[in-house]
Order: structure tokens, then C-alpha cells, then sequence
């Protein structure tokens, strides 16, 4: 009522945010100033532990037990929150100030049906009755597409996929038209292309509202594609802030630009342009140095300079932006162009012979059905068919990819590769011995250490009690590589010198490791028994940018070295694009296109791929991307479509022979094969994806 | 739904037949001990035989199995031997007694340990929390027998406000049932509640809960709507496993009150190895666990949908 309508919707002036601990007050936040406009869209970037969330914390007012604001001021449409009773700003919550979070399964309540959760909101807030609360939820899930709003609202939340829970929680959010909206990684969890499609929902939804965004990610590429301006967080603090474009293309602080070279763009390879990982890892908050945080891991550090008083913010005074500012004393004397290390491009790894083939492999797994009816008719099993004739082959020192959406079967592949499951039919040779069916347990220690793994969190995959060395140790024994205890020391050295890790690390425990380590320790695993191939299950979705570039770049080197085939399995095409040499696209069970990566991400594509490869933010401001959302889920696996798998979410379906007929494979090129029905001369004049606005003279 | 509950009570069923085989293989696998136990120690060897022959006793296990199946099923438990009269005639009252003490005692202990456990585990670390943790960690590690003694000694002896027994000789009496009542509940609730506090503590904790404050609604609301249920789920369980001890566990306080209830009768007869009885209350001490365990089963699906629907 009182709103002064010309004042910003959030005005954040020397925000102090701390934790009590053990140890202390530990400040998570300091000096944090932020405005947002009506309508504006605002990003905080930052690796995981840079105090973003608790900045999103701190607006809502909700620190925790062990929280709380120490200084500075957060203006709510010119009133000034700290001055505000609870009830008020309980009021403001979920009303004026929304919140999506980024994990929609843990947000909402599995015991309440979904309408109920959404229909408390207008209820609580604006006291209506439940008949209107019913018909505006029924709307606002009509306004975030989704189909059959009406039996969803009598569904509990583990009744529907991961992609339509965050549409849930968008419309609880979007329920009371709030003039702010915080985001807190809302798509993290979420597969590319349902990324894409709720990117675009929430940009649509605000537009017609008029709410302001604060965004808060690590994905620089979702940024670029969402955010009118952006704050890049370190340590608890700003350290550039500015509009997208100049912060994309002049970034001033060390640390953006670190961060840059950590993000593989689809225009370079592992060859042309290796990633460049930040050294050393963020400072935890009591062990700040003095001085600039950043400092320890900057390359433009000048002792007596950096590590003196405090860093202030200052203006960088560009014509395009006067909101770009940057907390580095050296900002304008760096010349990020000319400190590029040029000279650090690798010569390509020679393929040898083939060491894994795949021919024609099947996995069909039985489901029981003990509904009434199914026991009645007598048909209590169906068949899931998880794999359907996969068939490539991997060379010596190569690198595959498998790419696709969560459900793709990819998971499957592996477990049949390692033997976890065993093939309905077909082959799998490894080095010419057919192991599809034959489990891990009869498997040789020769076989089992041929074949090793790299897993997708680090966290679950290390036993917590051993010591990564008695870890390392065991897998060495095992495989008989060595069977001296002094030998298998030395060899756990040498492989943690592989991994770049401290040989002291052998005695830790891995609670005492960061995620990065934890996931070198995995690695060091994996190659303890000189594998020929290993698997990678999304070996870096989990990590922090700046350390997954240097896991990736670590996965490489010993790759590189060693000669082995590596399967990397992933949903992120922009590591893909950039690591692998030939690419798998599965969907649903069955591979749609393969080949070299260069054939696989230019035209002809299979319509699936072309898809995927409009769904990956990039984080480039020269790229442009012709958009493409698929609408609909993902078919159930018990009841796949007859014909093509992907003909029920097409856009370039051309009618019932999708539906009714197998596609057949064309092939494009030499081991470049799609399987689709449209002719392969339609297929070649398609457009482009992804291409440069300005061209790059690098050669791809 | 109706398809699970209904063979879940056929699971029941088929419990309470390999139990009740068990409990008639121990007690008559062997006709010449029965016959000693209800002729007494000093019969000759002739009269045992013909008291198996006369009682049909020498006619396979199986056949004897299935009949005394049949009996328990219309309502013929046997003849006591210590008593001389139908077990039926003592059985019933007995369990009548302690379903009442049972009951009594589990509506108050529920009741309390919930309320005291929510309260604990709504805001924990609280001074709250730490008194009724600390309270209910002392009142559960206190014996029956010794809260039992420390009770009576208090207001019976000192207070002189309460009766020292509660035989119930001139009819039902509801204050001979408080002391009783008192120390089961003290020494039962600290369980409950020690459950639903943790399960309330780590419910408050989860993100559906930061959704609801973030939500905006009213604190009490968030406490009844969203974390109450999903708290409910784990001390569920713990609640139905004290039914059964409430019927066959409290046998310290029945003996300590002088209370004619039904664990004081199974321990009678199993001292003095009163066959039919024995029989009697195991049956029925089973089929109460039993009964529990699916109830509780089935509870459990209704309160957590996440099982319910798959």
C-alpha cells in the first residue's frame, strides 16, 4: 500500500550475513549490495560455498538457528525488511517474494496431495475460499503446461517426473503474482532439454507479470541466456558485477576469466584449447587470507599489493556499462588476451585398433505386474526394453561418448558392460572375448581389471571408513598387479601422483577430501589395474566448474598416457563436444545417431540430436542458437511407441510412418549413421544449431 | 489397496496356524507328559496309558492338531488343571482385566509421548527439548518394580491418597487402576516420544518444510499440515509394538499391584505348568502381535503415500 512505485522492487546495501560455529562467527557474507528493478533479471554466479544461496537465504530472512544478517540494510519496494515484525514478513513470503528451488522432490511434501500444497498459498495469503484457491491453481497449472492439470492436483509429488515437480514448484511460486522471484539452481537437477523448456516458462510467465528475477547458478551458460546483469561472487564477496554483455565479453576480475576457461565451448576441442582449471580451492571462510581472497589462486598476484588492506569495489570505466565494477587493484594493468597461454595445444592421440565392439546388444529386463487384472489375464510379466541392438565399436586410446536424457538407457549399457547385468542378446567383445554375458563375480581379475568405472558422485563411491590408500590398495590386490605389500604402496603412490594429489593423502580418510579429491581418488581407483577401457558415468555432473575442468583435463592426461578407451557417459553436450571423439545419442533404449563428433554436431542431424544440441546453454555471447523445445515427456519404457522412439516429441515428424514403422538406419557418412525416416538429402539441408556470430579463424 | 489387505490378513492367517502348530508341538508333542501333568506326580505308569487311551491322546499329531484348532475356534479352551474349571471361564475375564489396564494406559502414553515428542523435536536443542529429553530418558530407564515400589511408597504410604492394591475384590473400582496406569505409562511413554522427537527433528530439517516457511504460512500450520504426518511415520511402528507389551509385558506390575489381569495368569501356569492355559494365552498373546503388526503395516501405507501408490 505504502509503496513508493518508483522505488527498486530489492535495494541491498553492505549486506552482512554470518554463521555461529565451534569456531566462532563465520562471516558467509560480506559488504553485499545488490538493486533490482522492477522486471529485472539478475544472476549470482559462483562456485559452490561463495555464499549465493545464503544471500537468497538472507532476502527471505530465514538463516537457520546458527544464521544470521549482522549489517547492512534489504529494502523490499523502499521498506526497509529488518524494520518489519514476523508476521509481516511472513506475509511478504510466498506473496510478494517467491522462491524455486533446486531440488523439486525434496521441496515438496510427500504426504500431501499436490493441490492441497498449492492451494494453502491464495488461501493463506489472500483468504479466499477454496472453491477460487482450486480454479486459480487449476489455472496457474494450465499456465505452466501442464497437461491433465486436474488429476495432478490429486497426485502426490513422487506420482510425477522431475521435470513436472519443478513446474509445481513454479506454480506454487508464480500462485500469488509475486514481485520477486528468487531462483536458487533451478534447473541443476534437471535434464537439458526439460531445462530448456522451464528456462523458457519462467522468462515467459515474468515477462507477462512483470516480476523481477534474482538468479542463482553456477551454469555461466544459463546466465547468459537468462540475466539482464550479473554478480560474480568469490569467498562471500562480489567480485564483478555488471551488465551480461561486458561481463561476458570483457570480464576484468582474474577469477571471472578463471572461470571462463573452465567452461569447454562448442567451438573448441581438447586439442585446439585445453580447459584451464583455477589452481588451488576456495579458501574455507576462517582461513581467508588477507588482503583478496582470490589471491592464493591468482596468476597476477603481486606480493605487498593484493595481500595488504581489504580490496574495495571499484568502477570500471567502459562507455558501454557504467554498472561493471570489479574488486581487483590490478584490473586495468591485466591483459587477458596476451596472458592466454597460447603455445598449450596438444597433438591429437592416435587411434589404434579396436578394443571394445558392441554388436546388436539387447537388455530386456521383466517387470512383474501383481495389479488384479494382470493376475486375472494371466500376463503378470512385461518386458522393459532397457538397451535395443546397441552396436558401435571403440578404438584403443579413443573417446566415446553416450549421450542422452535421464531414462535413455545409458545406465543400463554399463551395467551390461560391467557386467553388473547380462545381455539379453547380441555381443559385447572386449578385445575380442564376448563378456555380455558373463557377470562381474565369473569375470577374470584380467577381465575385471580391463574394465573399470568412474562414477558419478564421489561422495557415495568411496567406502567412508577405509583410507583412500587401503582403498587404492585393495583394488591393486584384487586385480593381481601386486601382491607385495611394499610393492602395493608404491604403486598407490604412483597413482596418486597420477592424480596429482599428495602422496600424504593415502592416510586420509574420505571425509577428510574436498569432492574434487574425492573424485581423483575414483579415478586413481579406476586405473589402478591398467585398464584398457574405462567407463565414466557423468564423472564431472556433480563437481564445481572450476574443478571439473580439472578432473576433465586430469581424465585426459592419464587417457592420453595410457592409451585407454574411455566411455564417457553424459547429459552435458558441451563436455561432450569438447572431449569425445565419437558420439552415441541414445533415446529410450535405442541409439538414434553415431559418429564423429564434428558429424554428429553439425547437420545431417538426427532431429533428437539437433534438440539436445539447442537445449545446452552456452556460454558464449557469440553463439547463436536456433531454439527448439521439445514438448511432452518422455515415454514410459513398459509402453514405448511402435515406430520410431522419439516420433511421439518430433518436431520434424512427417506422419503415421513415424508412428507405426522402425526407422531405418542412413547412413551419412562413413560410421555416421542416423535412424530416421526423413531422406538423408532433407536431413543435409537442415540448418545449423549452434553458429558463431562472428567467425572464429581457429580450425575446427 | 483392498487386494493388500486382503492378503495381508491371509498372511495373518497362515502366521497364526505355524505358531499355533509350534505352540502345540511344545506343549503336546509328547501325550505322557500331559498325562502326567494333569494326573499328577505320583500315577503308575497303567493309569497314564489309560488316561491317553481314554482321552484319545494316542491318535496321530496331526489329527489331535487340527481338532484342538477346531475347539480353540469355538470357543473350547480346555480343562484348567490348577483351577479344575474351563480355561475359558478364567481366560476371558483375565484378558478383559488387562485390556482394560491396556487400554488405559495406551491411550495415555500415546497421547503424552506424542505431544511431549513434537513439542522436543519442533525446535530442537531448545530448553524444551532438553527437558523432555532428559525427563524421559530417567522415566525409561526407571524399572517397573522400582517405580512401582517408589510410587506406592509415595501415595500410599506417605500421601495415603491412593489404595496399595488393585485386586478389584469388591467389583471394578477406577481408583485402584491410577498407580497401575502411572507406572506403565512412565515407564512406556519415554520410547514414543524419544522416537517421534527425532523423526519430528529431522522432518523439520527437510526442504518441504523450508518450502512451507518460504510459503508464508502460519508457524502452527506448518507444524500441523506438513511436518506432523510425515513425523508420525517412524514412531508409527514403535506405537503398535507397545500394544503387544502393554498385553503380555506387564506382568512386573500386575504382580506389584495384586492386579488379576492376564499376565499375571500365564505366569501362574506356566510355573505350575497348567497346560490348557498355557495354550490359551499364547494363542491369544500371538494373535494380538499378529493383529498389531498388520494393523501397523497398514497404517503405515496410509499414512506414507509414497508406499501406497507405487
Amino acid at each position: 500500500m505504502a509503496d513508493q512505485n518508483d522505488a527498486p522492487v530489492l535495494e541491498i546495501s553492505d549486506l552482512r550475513l554470518s554463521y555461529y560455529t565451534r569456531m566462532g562467527e563465520v562471516p558467509a557474507v560480506m559488504d553485499f549490495s545488490l538493486t533490482i528493478a522492477k522486471g529485472e533479471s539478475v544472476g549470482l554466479v559462483g562456485e559452490s560455498g561463495c555464499g549465493k544461496s545464503t544471500v537468497a537465504n538472507g532476502i527471505m530472512r530465514y538463516m537457520g538457528n546458527n544464521g544470521g544478517i549482522v549489517g547492512g540494510t534489504i529494502k523490499f519496494k523502499g521498506r526497509d525488511m529488518a524494520e518489519m515484525s514476523e508476521e509481516e514478513v511472513r506475509q511478504l513470503r510466498g506473496k510478494d517474494i517467491a522462491m524455486i528451488y533446486q531440488e523439486p522432490m525434496a521441496s515438496l511434501n510427500p504426504s500431501m496431495t499436490i493441490g492441497n500444497q498449492l492451494m494453502e498459498v491464495p488461501i493463506e495469503h489472500e483468504s479466499i475460499s477454496e472453491q477460487e484457491a482450486h480454479d486459480r491453481v487449476f489455472e496457474m497449472l494450465e499456465a505452466v503446461h501442464i497437461p491433465d492439470p486436474k488429476r495432478l492436483m490429486d497426485s502426490f509429488p513422487h506420482q510425477i517426473s522431475g521435470g513436472q515437480q519443478q513446474r509445481v514448484v513454479i506454480a506454487m511460486a508464480l500462485l500469488s503474482k509475486p514481485a520477486l522471484l528468487l531462483l536458487d539452481e533451478p534447473t541443476t537437477a534437471l535434464d537439458v532439454t526439460v531445462e530448456a523448456g522451464i528456462v523458457e516458462l519462467i522468462a515467459e510467465l515474468s515477462r507477462e507479470a512483470g516480476t523481477s528475477l534474482l538468479y542463482i547458478s553456477h551454469n555461466l551458460g544459463l546466465m547468459l541466456e537468462v540475466c539482464d546483469r550479473i554478480s560474480v561472487m568469490y569467498s562471500g564477496e562480489v567480485v564483478e558485477e555488471g551488465h551480461i554483455d561486458s561481463i561476458f565479453e570483457w570480464p576484468k576480475h582474474p577469477y571471472t576469466h578463471g572461470l571462463f576457461g573452465c567452461i569447454p565451448l562448442p567451438h573448441a576441442d581438447k586439442n585446439a584449447r585445453p580447459l584451464v582449471a583455477i589452481p588451488g580451492q576456495l579458501p574455507l571462510p576462517h582461513e581467508r587470507p588477507t588482503g583478496c581472497y582470490f589471491g592464493p589462486r591468482c596468476g597476477f598476484f603481486e606480493a605487498g599489493r593484493c595481500d595488504g588492506n581489504s580490496i574495495p569495489i571499484t568502477e570500471v570505466d567502459t562507455d558501454d556499462d557504467p554498472a561493471h565494477r570489479v574488486r581487483c587493484l590490478r584490473w586495468n594493468e591485466i591483459d587477458h588476451e596476451a596472458a592466454l597461454p597460447e603455445a598449450d595445444t596438444r597433438p591429437p592421440i592416435e587411434i589404434g585398433e579396436t578394443v571394445l565392439e558392441v554388436a546388436d546388444m539387447k537388455k530386456y529386463y521383466e517387470v512383474s505386474d501383481n495389479s488384479l487384472a494382470a493376475m486375472i489375464s494371466g500376463a503378470t510379466a512385461k518386458e522393459v526394453k532397457a538397451n535395443e541392438s546397441i552396436s558401435f565399436r571403440a578404438a584403443e586410446g579413443e573417446t566415446v561418448a553416450i549421450v542422452g536424457e535421464s531414462g535413455c538407457g545409458k545406465s543400463t549399457f554399463a551395467k551390461v558392460l560391467m557386467g553388473l547385468e547380462q545381455a539379453t542378446e547380441g555381443e559385447v567383445r572386449l578385445s575380442g572375448t564376448d563378456i555380455g554375458g558373463i557377470a562381474v563375480r565369473e569375470r577374470t581379475p584380467e577381465q575385471l581389471a580391463s574394465l573399470q568405472m568412474v562414477f558419478q558422485n564421489p561422495n557415495d563411491t568411496l567406502n567412508p571408513s577405509l583410507s583412500v590408500g587401503a582403498q587404492i590398495g585393495r583394488v591393486i590386490k584384487r586385480f593381481g598387479i601386486e601382491s607385495d605389500p611394499g610393492k602395493i604402496q608404491q604403486r598407490v603412490f604412483e597413482l596418486l601422483d597420477t592424480v596429482k594429489l599428495p602422496r600424504e593423502f593415502a592416510r586420509r580418510k574420505p571425509r577428510q577430501l574436498s569432492g574434487g579429491q574425492k573424485q581423483r581418488i575414483g579415478i586413481a581407483r579406476a586405473f589402478a589395474g591398467n585398464p584398457k577401457t574405462v567407463i565414466a558415468d557423468e564423472p564431472i555432473s556433480a563437481l564445481d566448474v572450476s574443478v571439473a575442468a580439472a578432473v576433465t583435463e586430469l581424465l585426459m592426461d592419464i587417457q592420453r598416457e595410457n592409451r585407454t578407451t574411455l566411455l564417457f557417459i553424459s547429459h552435458d553436450l558441451s563436455a561432450v563436444r569438447y572431449l569425445a571423439d565419437r558420439v552415441v545419442v541414445m533415446y529410450l533404449g535405442q541409439i538414434m545417431e553415431r559418429g564423429q563428433t564434428d558429424e554428429v554436431f553439425s547437420p545431417p542431424y538426427h532431429p533428437y540430436t539437433e534438440a539436445l544440441l539447442s537445449a545446452v546453454p552456452i556460454a558464449d555471447p557469440q553463439v547463436q542458437k536456433r531454439r527448439i523445445v521439445l514438448e511432452g515427456n518422455l515415454p514410459s519404457p513398459l509402453d514405448p511407441p511402435k515406430g520410431c522412439p522419439f516420433s511421439t516429441r518430433c518436431p520434424r515428424r512427417i506422419g503415421a510412418i513415424c508412428d507405426d514403422e522402425v526407422p531405418p538406419l542412413q547412413i551419412a557418412a562413413d560410421r555416421h549413421v542416423i535412424a530416421c525416416h526423413i531422406s538423408m538429402d532433407e536431413l543435409r539441408e537442415v540448418e545449423p544449431v549452434i553458429s558463431l556470430s562472428k567467425p572464429e579463424t581457429t580450425a575446427a | 489397496m483392498l487386494q493388500m489387505v486382503l492378503r495381508r490378513i491371509g498372511m495373518m492367517i497362515l502366521i497364526m496356524l505355524v505358531v499355533a502348530l509350534l505352540l502345540f508341538l511344545i506343549n503336546e508333542g509328547d501325550p505322557r507328559l500331559i498325562a502326567r501333568s494333569v494326573l499328577g506326580p505320583y500315577a503308575q505308569a497303567e493309569q497314564l496309558d489309560a488316561w491317553i487311551a481314554k482321552n484319545g491322546y494316542d491318535r496321530s499329531l496331526f489329527i489331535r492338531y487340527f481338532e484342538w484348532i477346531g475347539r480353540v475356534l469355538t470357543g473350547d479352551l480346555g480343562q484348567s488343571i490348577i483351577y479344575k474349571r474351563p480355561v475359558s471361564e478364567i481366560f476371558w475375564s483375565r484378558l478383559g482385566n488387562t485390556g482394560i489396564l491396556a487400554g488405559v494406559t495406551f491411550v495415555i502414553m500415546v497421547i503424552v509421548a506424542l505431544v511431549l515428542g513434537v513439542l522436543a523435536g519442533m525446535r530442537e536443542g531448545s530448553l524444551l527439548d532438553r527437558t523432555i529429553s532428559v525427563f524421559s530418558i530417567a522415566t525409561t530407564s526407571v524399572p517397573e518394580y522400582a517405580s512401582a515400589v517408589i510410587l506406592a511408597g509415595l501415595f500410599v504410604f506417605h500421601l495415603q491418597w491412593l489404595p496399595g492394591t488393585s485386586s478389584m475384590t469388591s467389583g471394578f473400582d477406577p481408583v485402584q487402576l491410577i498407580l497401575p496406569v502411572l507406572v506403565l505409562t512412565l515407564y512406556g511413554f519415554g520410547y514414543i516420544a524419544r522416537m517421534t522427537r527425532a523423526s519430528m527433528a529431522e522432518v523439520m530439517t527437510t526442504h518441504y518444510i523450508r518450502t512451507a516457511i518460504l510459503k508464508g504460512l502460519p508457524y502452527k500450520r506448518i507444524i500441523m499440515k506438513h511436518a506432523l504426518r510425515n513425523a508420525l511415520i517412524a514412531p508409527f511402528t514403535v506405537i503398535m509394538l507397545q500394544i503387544n507389551w502393554l498385553l503380555s509385558g506387564v506382568v512386573v506390575t500386575e504382580f506389584a499391584f495384586g492386579y488379576k489381569g492376564f499376565g499375571a495368569l500365564l505366569l501362574e501356569a506356566a510355573l505350575r505348568r497348567d497346560i490348557f492355559v498355557i495354550e490359551a494365552c499364547g494363542i491369544a498373546a500371538v494373535f494380538v502381535a499378529v493383529l498389531t503388526q498388520t494393523v501397523g503395516d497398514l497404517g503405515y501405507t496410509y499414512l506414507n503415500p509414497r508406499i501406497r501408490f507405487k
